[in-house]
């Protein structure tokens, strides 16, 4: 998509990672990626933009205007892994990916509205005015305020080798914001690189995402 | 933002949230909240609405983003400064005079 659409547009990649280079770089270097590919290992993006899961995508304008605000983006849709591929795979980790085949998502979609901006800028239906994105922003309630302190002191005693100590202030950054997914995958990576069930939390990813089904881990995005 | 003193405002906290400590108070564009004097972070938790933590064992407070509203009170993009796979910090203002597409996405 960057080829297709660069120099009209550049694509800047962000890894929300709280292990910094060290989870993300492995993965960037295996992209070959030819676009800015930044980390951001204090997950500032949650706190400075609204962001609560991933993929989520931002549009800038020229003008470093946002005329899109966070939202699910998926520039394609994840291919189904052939079987000799997925029979080597974790049990856990076949039921994830069987989940999120379920997801809604719309790439082709997304796409077309991506090229439809690049070409027509703030004339396309797809560019938002500044008040439409304001009003699309995540509200930010106290309790969202209190859920980034604790996220914030939990990564700050996983960084500086109290990481037992740190689960108690994810568990609370949880409880305060139940729909933030970056908080509780992050969290629970540390927990297990899997995401399963594990002593120190409630609950795992497939646990949460069946709870509220499959289909609406990703809100719909008002294209 | 993780913070180790309550008497002085945290150093980034103006780049962090966009709120400067002024002699008119807190202030964030047109906005001053006046704050009390002598400077107490916890006086301006309260009236900022951001939300300060402590962790007694560890001895360090975070202070969270302002609340009551929402996540974005501007469309102006905050000046983002993210290092690279080199460590090199990289400004997304750098990119003025281009459109961008900003994915966030993560190894978990």
């Amino acid at each position: 998509m960057r080829e297709e659409l660069h120099p009209g547009l550049e694509v800047v990649t962000v890894a929300l990672d709280t292990g910094g280079a060290d989870a993300a770089v492995p993965w960037i270097d295996h992209a070959k990626t030819t676009h800015p590919a930044l980390i951001d290992a204090a997950h500032l993006l949650d706190e400075l933009l609204g962001v609560v899961n991933v993929p989520t995508g931002v549009w800038i304008d020229e003008r470093g205007m946002i005329v899109r605000p966070p939202e699910p983006a998926f520039p394609w849709r994840p291919r189904a892994l052939p079987e000799d591929v997925l029979a080597a795979l974790p049990a856990i980790t076949v039921e994830q990916l069987d989940e999120a085949a379920r997801m809604r998502i719309d790439p082709d979609a997304y796409v077309a509205a991506l090229r439809d901006w690049v070409a027509h800028g703030s004339r396309s239906r797809y560019a938002l005015a500044a008040d439409e994105v304001l009003a699309r922003s995540r509200p930010r309630p106290p309790e969202e305020s209190r859920a980034a302190a604790c996220f914030e002191l939990g990564q700050h005693l996983h960084r500086t080798g109290h990481a037992d100590d740190a689960v108690r202030w994810f568990r609370e950054a949880h409880r305060l914001a139940p729909d933030n997914w970056t908080y509780k995958r992050q969290a629970w990576t540390f927990a297990d690189p899997l995401q399963g069930p594990t002593p120190e939390y409630d609950s795992d990813w497939l646990t949460e995402v069946r709870k509220i089904g499959a289909e609406n881990y990703y809100p719909a995005v008002e294209l | 933002m993780i913070v180790d003193r309550l008497d002085r405002p945290p150093p980034g906290l103006e780049q962090r949230t966009g709120w400067g400590v002024k002699p008119e108070g807190a202030c964030r564009g047109d906005v001053c909240v006046p704050l009390a004097s002598p400077f107490d972070l916890r006086d301006l938790s309260r009236r900022l609405g951001m939300a300060l933590v402590h962790d007694e064992q560890h001895g360090v407070w975070a202070l969270g983003p302002d609340s009551g509203g929402r996540a974005l009170h501007t469309a102006e993009l905050p000046d983002i400064v993210l290092p690279d796979r080199n460590g090199e910090d990289f400004s997304l203002r750098s990119l003025r005079g281009t459109k961008v597409c900003m994915i966030a996405w993560a190894s978990w």
